[in-house]
Parts: C-alpha cells; structure tokens; sequence
C-alpha cells in the first residue's frame, strides 16, 4: 500500500507518495566498479534523472513532497534525461525560484545600475540594466517601475538573492525582455501552469480556436494575456482561472456557450 | 626538537628568498623535511573509514522543464504577434531537434573535388602575381615554348655596329 515507507520505484508510478517515504532503485549492475560489466543486462544506461520532490539517499530515492510519482522512460526522450526520470507532481501556489525557470517579474524599484523585481518568491530578484539584448552603458533598456519582464533566472538558490536576465547565452533576446503594453496579468497555481505549457495541452488548442490572443506563461504562476477588446481579454481570464476546477466535459460547454455567441 | 630562541630565529631565517642562495642543497632538504614535519604533526585529519564514493548516476534536479519538456512560455494564436508566433515555431522546434540530434552535413555547394581541383590552379595563378618582371617574362616564355615548339625564337636585340 501506498504510505507504507519503502517500495520499488517503478511500482510507485501514479500513486500518491508522501514525505519520508524511499523508493528503491533496481539495483545497477555495474556497482562493483572492479568488475567490467559484460553481457547484455549490463548495457551502460545514461543517468537518472531525480526530479522535484525527489532526493538522492542511500537506498534510492526519498520523497520529500506529496503528490503523484511520475515516470519518463529513458531513451530518446531527451539529452538530459537519458537513463529515465522520476519526479513528484506536487500542487503548490507560492513559487520558490530555480535556475533556468522563465518567470514573469514586476518591476518594484531601480537600484543603481540593477531592477528590483518581484518574482512572487521570497526574495525580490535582480536584473542588470546590461542584462539586454543590445543593451551597452549608453544605450540603456527602457524599462520602468511598474513594467512586466519575462525573463530566467541565471542564479537562484537558497543561500544566495536571485538574479535574472533578458536573454540566453548567446545573447539573443530570444522574446526576453519588457512585455508590451494592455494586457491582463493574473495568478494561477504551478500546477496549472505546467498543464497549460505540456505539449499538447486541450485547453490551449481549444482557447486558440476562439479568437486573436497573445499569452505569456511564467513558471512563477503569473499569466499574462492580451486580446483585441477589454472583453475577450476578460473572457480569456476567467476560462484559465476556471479551468483548475472544471472537468473537460465543463470546459468544452462553456467554451462552446462562447463560440455560440 | 625544540629549539632555543635565537638559533629559532636564525633558523626561520633561513626560509627567507635571499638566503635560499648560500644555502648549500643538503641544509635545503634538511629544512624542507623539517617544515614537512611541522605540517603533518598540526594537520587534523579524521579517525573514519574512507567513505566509497558510489551512486554517481543520479542527478538531482529542481527545475521541472527537462522532466516534462515544457513548451516556450511565449505564445500568440490567430497573428495576434506574428513574430511571438514565428518565435514559437523555432524555439518547440529546437527543443524537439536537441533530442534528434541530427549530425548530417550540410549539402555543399561545391564538392570537395571541384575545390581541390580549383585550387590547385589558383596558388599559381595568385602567385604568378608577386613574380619579378624577368621571372615572369621567363614563365611567358616557357608556356609559349609548351605550346609551339616549332616558333623560332626571336633573336635578341643588341647592338648593331653602324657600317659604314
């Protein structure tokens, strides 16, 4: 059952785990490192990737967030994650920042040469002024306080305050940077978040379908939306804060009662 | 071995860069095993068993995009921003093509051979630039030679005494 301390890992896909609880790991062939591994069982399978929720211990793994265990197979699914993932699908609404997250932040205050923004975590992050695309100490961003950033964080951990930037690493903009005027910026669980960015997601295809928007997602929670009148905007708004609650059946009705209009 | 004060300072004195000099190879080793000494009696070390270092296929990981391969957080439908949409398009793309891994060389334009060939002219033709004047008058000459063998060659021109 699940709860009841250790368990395999790959039988714990889907349920629900609780903080304490350690998942062990197949034990890997190639532990002894004296020994060469030969035949076919011993095939070198990249790293395991531990996700969220998850922590490394002596036996596997230790769970250190309730939620639903998820799985990736390894292989081909992506360069990080070769030998497999393993991560908890936990629901929370206060956003602790991580590196190489892509938030919306508001600008609170101009320090110096550095922005103050607010992330909607703890701390308040930083943003250099030549932290830009094309940004030199002449030609400096125009940013003001009050103004929407979408940028990621290059430094976020828990010792250190969090810093952002505007751009990647090889300096491009990449949509970075100060996000226009109009628009509506709301909050919404991580957890929906994450739904509305999977591929695939029903609820974007859906609400694509309906009228012209733009839509900004940040990992922090916010979103940000902007359609041609105040009342698609508006209408945009509440289907994404509704959706938490509703099933797809409801999701479809209303939509359709819209589109009926 | 404890030392005296005087012969402590002369001693320390020895470590200083300007009497490395005069100092002969033998009181040189002498010294160096000395402060060797002094280090391993006031190093701290742990009475424990060496810990194996094991587990090195788990990386852990805070971040949720490379568990679920989450989309670009930028998106516009219908034209609302082409150039977010045109963004859209080339940053799934990426993140789907990192996976591939396609390593296929690009189609060239110009086969390797075509070039070999082409450059194997060029280097004399840039070089037959920066020749001296008589060396590229004697290269004229050897391609006529090539060519027509049977021309008779010019006879020099010298001087001719006036007759009388």
């Amino acid at each position: 059952a699940a709860g009841s301390g250790k368990m395999a890992a790959e039988a714990a896909v889907g349920q629900v785990v609780l903080p304490g609880d350690v998942l062990l790991l197949p034990a890997r062939p190639d532990h002894d490192a004296e020994r060469l591994p030969l035949g076919p069982e011993a095939a070198p399978r990249g790293r395991l990737l531990c996700g969220p929720g998850l922590r490394r211990c002596a036996a596997g793994l230790l769970v250190t967030k309730c939620g639903l265990l998820r799985h990736r197979q390894p292989g081909g699914g992506g360069g990080a994650a070769a030998g497999g993932a393993y991560w908890v699908d936990s629901q929370q609404k206060r956003y602790v920042p991580v590196k190489g997250d892509q938030v919306i932040g508001i600008v609170t205050a101009r320090a110096g040469d550095v922005f103050r923004l607010d992330v909607g975590g703890s701390e308040q992050a930083s943003l250099s002024y030549l932290a830009f695309e094309g940004a030199t100490k002449r030609n400096r961003p125009n940013v003001q306080v009050g103004d929407l950033v979408y940028g990621q964080f290059l430094v976020a951990n828990k010792d250190m305050e969090p810093e952002m930037v505007c751009m990647d690493s090889s300096g491009k903009a990449s949509g970075m940077g100060v996000i226009g005027q109009d628009g509506f910026l709301f909050k919404v669980s991580l957890g929906l978040i994450r739904k509305l960015l999977a591929p695939k997601c029903e609820i974007i295809q859906e609400l694509s379908q309906l009228y012209p928007f733009e839509l900004v997602l940040g990992m922090n929670g916010r979103i940000w939306v902007k359609a041609k009148t105040v009342q698609q905007t508006l209408i945009i708004v509440n289907i994404l804060e509704a959706c938490e609650y509703m099933t797809s059946e409801q999701r479809k009705q209303a939509l359709a009662k819209l589109s009926g209009n | 071995r404890t030392y005296s004060k005087e012969t402590e300072v002369v001693r320390f004195c020895l470590y200083f860069q300007f009497m490395q000099r005069g100092l002969d190879s033998q009181t040189k080793k002498q010294l160096e095993e000395e402060e060797k000494k002094i280090i391993s009696e006031e190093h701290w070390y742990l009475d424990l068993p060496d810990l194996k270092e094991k587990e090195s296929f788990i990386i852990e990981e805070r971040s949720f995009m490379p568990c679920e391969d989450l989309l670009y957080g930028r998106m516009s439908f219908k034209g609302f921003n082409p150039e977010i949409e045109k963004l859209m398009v080339q940053m799934n793309s990426k993140s789907k093509k990192e996976e591939i891994e396609v390593d296929d060389k690009m189609e060239a334009d110009v086969s390797d051979e075509e070039m070999a060939r082409r450059y194997e002219t060029l280097v004399g033709t840039i070089g037959k630039k920066f020749l001296k004047k008589r060396d590229q008058r004697v290269l004229r000459d050897e391609d006529e030679d090539e060519n027509s063998n049977s021309r008779p060659k010019k006879a020099k021109k010298m001087f001719l005494k006036p007759q009388d």
